[in-house]
């Protein structure tokens, strides 16, 4: 496997499949930007922070054209839509187009949307790169066409682009990219490009074409690479047993049993565990089990349970006293709210979650005898965080990091914390036993070790004015923080704010005059993390559910008071009223009921409906249908869109229904998908998926639909059974507690 | 080597012979010495199905077989499934896009492989029940049940 380095872009040898070898003109507009060698592996980082445009692409004489691609590919297909918007401007043959892993360089391949991060997460992608990359596309294109012109020795506005092909209509002159590319001067300065010059819609070849995934063939014949493929020389393999509480430290360490076992050539402590390493997996797991460890108990972790959290986050809730950082503030809520004629009031309750990525963490690195310098492979969502966390963990530039970026299997928010701990650790281990190691995390490290979302207390209060309407609003979000302990450099940035824990508290499409979110960040020790749907699934169920309350109270029909409180929101009445088409909304279905939710997520509309049964005596939810619209704005890849809203569905069923980690004594109780429950295939519903693609900005489409699945299917359950359910996951003891308790409207 | 056997077994058609220790899974014995890292590792207790191979034609958690039980057997891996990634399963695969993250789906094609070759033209509900051991966490389960029944068609 070869390497991928700030100094030395190459591709990794399992990857070359993606481009050809790029012997002829290389294309690096821009100044003082030494040309981009892909296959030679030239540098052009040095002087790279001065770019005035773009070492995205180059085009070989041969008519290749290599595209970088910068975001970490994890199973979203954003290794081929990134690379096709800038396809689409440049006007390229797309089965010439190759695609290159961009290497770890933030200040050319950043996102901005993430302030120039390295960072795939969010469902940002496509939404942060969109318009840098029609735009860089279009420059080159640009180019190409004055390059023609002046060898042709006509006006660049007698001239367009076909395919790859530059086209003088009026003399029948053709030139392909690839012959421009053996004589062309690339300008020292990129042209300037106007949103007018880019295509319209209607122009597009490739955007919303369907374009297979580049990667998809390697996925069917067990060749695409992961990290935990990887072989490197003289590698070691490691095991850690890491404290059962966060913020523990070994304390006495009895680890001869462990070292008895063959093929063990070293133990080493860690801050936070201890490591075996052993010249084979398994037997590395085996010396782990040998291991026998006390903890002491430094953490603020210590004792932490979730039927204390629970308790300690209602009071919280319930606490006028205390007010938290403000998420939305529209109106004034606390005086709307006090002139309001009728309000009413619900408390809502989510539980810890787990990311369950099949690939359990791992890394692989490679430090120089020296220390000075390190080579790794690993599947991250931050290329540039791994790179620097390992520096900094060595104390070493950027520039020492040898960084192979590697897919991911799966992601889901776990594997793109600022300190990437499962990267470090790697490190740390191979620059103490002076060998290449690489960490293995079994599934039950990844949950017992694992970093979660949150635990949630939401209470909501809604106020009406005399004629019934909507007026106050008033949202209450308790959790454990998530930001400061994620990424504290981002933490900073949101100035105390919470864009993890709390997105989704903001309801910009609701025509609700008053409003106010605010959220109360516990610093509970526990580890957290942003999961598929991040904040979104939490407030939202609590949003939309409440919404039902609120429907309830007014007599409207849920759907009727959505159309209502979205009048100003066009794209929302519209994924709206399809959604209630399609699923019949109006029809009644015999021992079963449809629930509705609606949500606005950072701009992608949706709306979800349910349709489901309850077995009474268990408390069992079934879902036999889930309709979904969705308008991302601009469909890149449709069919993707679809597969994507699919997937975030199923991730919606498994934190709606079965998902669950509870802590008790600071420790995780769960180990395995034994007592993490995730969907399985006899699990699913039908989905009934309709894409309303429309000419906005593109704002995502990787976890959109997963909030919707919880709020729709409780919606759903008030209908059937006449039981609120306020809690997630809606276990079967749950629901049939709940339907204990108020017995009222059963059947 | 302390503690090492060497175990003859067939994989993918060839007779290979592994050092191991006796208690080791297959799942490791295949990646690591016989460089297969197509199987993939996920949960280590038969729960997720990343690690399926066929055993003597029958699809069979990997992390589950002690190396020591396996002289003789015959083993099939995703790589040994077809020659050329062409199996009709591999081709509905590609056609319905069915991966995303793509680390369980070597254990999916196994999985549905098996049931072709029992049921080649199986039932909705039987591919449903047979699939449902294997977990796909990117939630490809709607792709799998079409690519398998395109398998079945074009077969």
């Amino acid at each position: 496997m070869k390497t991928r380095t700030a100094a030395n872009p190459r591709m990794d040898a399992s990857r070359r499949r993606f481009m050809t070898g790029t012997a002829g003109f290389t294309f690096g507009v821009g100044l003082g930007v030494p040309a981009l060698q892909l296959a030679a592996g030239e540098a052009f980082a040095a002087d790279a922070k001065n770019t005035v445009v773009n070492p995205w692409v180059s085009i070989s004489t041969d008519g290749t054209i290599a595209i970088m691609s910068p975001a970490s590919e994890m199973g979203q297909g954003s290794l081929t839509s990134l690379p096709l918007i800038l396809a689409e401007e440049l006007d390229a043959d797309w089965s010439k187009v190759r695609i290159v892993p961009a290497p770890p360089i933030e200040k050319i391949y950043g996102n901005p949307g993430f302030n120039g991060l390295m960072y795939t997460a969010g469902s940002f992608s496509v939404n942060g790169y969109f318009t840098p990359l029609r735009k860089f596309g279009a420059q080159v294109r640009l180019a190409l066409l004055d390059s023609a012109a002046r060898r042709w020795n006509v006006p660049v506005s007698e001239l367009a682009t076909e395919p790859s092909v530059v086209v003088h209509a009026a003399s029948g002159r053709r030139l392909g990219y690839g012959e421009i590319a053996a004589f062309m001067d690339v300008p020292a300065v990129a042209p300037e490009i106007k949103p007018e010059q880019l295509k319209k819609t209607s122009q597009f070849r490739l955007i919303g074409k369907d374009v297979p995934r580049v990667e998809v063939p390697t996925k069917v014949n067990g060749t695409a690479p992961y990290s935990i493929d990887a072989q490197v020389k003289g590698m070691v393999y490691a095991a850690v047993l890491r404290s059962p509480v966060e913020g523990g430290a070994p304390d006495e360490v009895d680890d001869k049993a462990a070292r008895r076992i063959d093929g063990v050539v070293d133990v080493l402590r860690l801050p936070y565990g201890v490591a075996v390493l052993a010249t084979e997996p398994w037997q590395a797991f085996r010396a782990k089990n040998a291991l026998r460890v006390s903890w002491t108990n430094g953490g603020k972790a210590w004792g932490h349970s979730t039927e204390k959290a629970r308790a300690a986050f209602t009071v919280a809730a319930r606490d006028p006293a205390r007010s938290g950082v403000s998420w939305e503030k529209v109106g004034n809520a606390p005086e709307a709210m006090s002139q309001a004629q009728v309000t009413l009031v619900a408390e809502y309750f989510c539980d810890y979650a787990y990311h369950a990525q099949m690939e359990p963490l791992n890394s692989v690195a490679a430090v120089s005898p020296s220390g000075d310098s390190v080579e790794i492979w690993c599947g991250t969502q931050s290329q540039s965080m791994a790179v620097n966390a390992a520096a900094a963990a060595l104390g070493i530039a950027v520039e020492r990091v040898k960084f192979n970026d590697i897919m991911l299997g799966g992601g889901f928010g776990r594997r793109g914390h600022r300190d990437e701990e499962f990267v470090v650790e790697s490190v740390l281990l191979s620059k103490a036993s002076k060998r290449p190691v690489k960490v293995l995390w079994t599934r039950e490290d990844d949950v017992r070790n694992g970093r979660f979302r949150p635990l949630y207390v939401q209470r909501l209060k809604a106020g009406f004015d005399a004629s019934g309407r909507l007026v106050a609003w008033h949202h209450r979000v308790v959790c454990d923080q998530v930001l400061a302990f994620q990424d504290p450099v981002r933490y900073k940035m949101f100035k105390g704010n919470d864009g993890i824990a709390l997105r989704g508290g903001e309801l910009k499409t609701y025509d609700i005059p008053n409003r106010l979110c605010e959220g109360l960040l516990e610093d509970t020790g526990i580890r957290t993390s942003s999961l598929r749907g991040i904040g979104v699934g939490p407030t939202k169920f609590a949003i939309e559910a409440f919404l039902d309350e609120v429907a309830e109270k007014r007599g409207v029909d849920p759907v009727a008071l959505r159309l209502e409180l979205l009048k100003n929101s066009p794209r929302g009445k519209a994924v709206v009223e399809e959604v209630a088409k399609m699923a019949d909304w109006g029809r009644k279905r015999d021992g079963r009921a449809l629930g509705f939710a609606y949500i606005d997520y950072t701009g992608t509309q949706l709306a979800g409906i349910a349709e489901v049964s309850v077995e009474r005596d268990s408390g069992r939810i079934r879902v036999h249908h889930f309709w979904c619209t969705i308008d991302p704005g601009i469909a890149i890849q449709p069919d993707n869109i679809v597969a994507q809203t699919e997937s975030s569905i199923v991730s919606g069923l498994g934190l709606a229904l079965t998902e669950r980690i509870t802590f008790a004594n600071g420790e995780v109780q769960q180990k395995n998908f034994h007592d993490y429950p995730v969907p399985r295939m006899r699990d699913m519903p039908e989905m009934h998926i309709k894409l309303i693609p429309t000419d906005n900005h593109p704002t995502g489409a990787g976890q959109m639909a997963t909030p919707l699945v919880a709020p729709a299917i409780a919606n759903a359950v008030y209908r059937l059974t006449g039981v609120r359910v306020r809690e997630n996951p809606m276990l079967p003891e749950r629901v049939r507690q709940a339907m204990l308790d108020a017995p009222t409207r059963l059947a | 080597m302390a503690g090492k056997i060497k175990v003859a077994l067939s994989v993918n058609g060839k007779r290979r012979v592994v050092t191991a220790h006796p208690d080791t899974p297959l799942l490791w014995v295949l990646r690591e010495n016989l460089k297969l890292t197509g199987t993939k590792f996920g949960c280590g207790v038969a729960q997720c199905g990343a690690c399926m191979v066929h055993l003597d034609g029958v699809s069979t958690f990997s992390c589950q077989l002690l190396i020591k039980d396996l002289a003789g057997r015959s083993i099939t891996t995703i790589e040994g499934l077809s020659a050329k990634s062409d199996h009709p399963l591999q081709k509905a695969w590609v056609a319905e896009q069915v991966p995303q993250c793509g680390y369980c789906q070597s254990g999916q094609i196994m999985r549905a492989a098996h049931l072709l070759k029992d049921h080649p033209k199986p039932t909705r509900e039987e591919i449903v029940q047979h699939m449902s051991t294997n977990i796909c966490r990117c939630g490809t389960y709607p792709r799998i049940v079409r690519a398998i029944e395109r398998a079945a068609k074009e077969a």
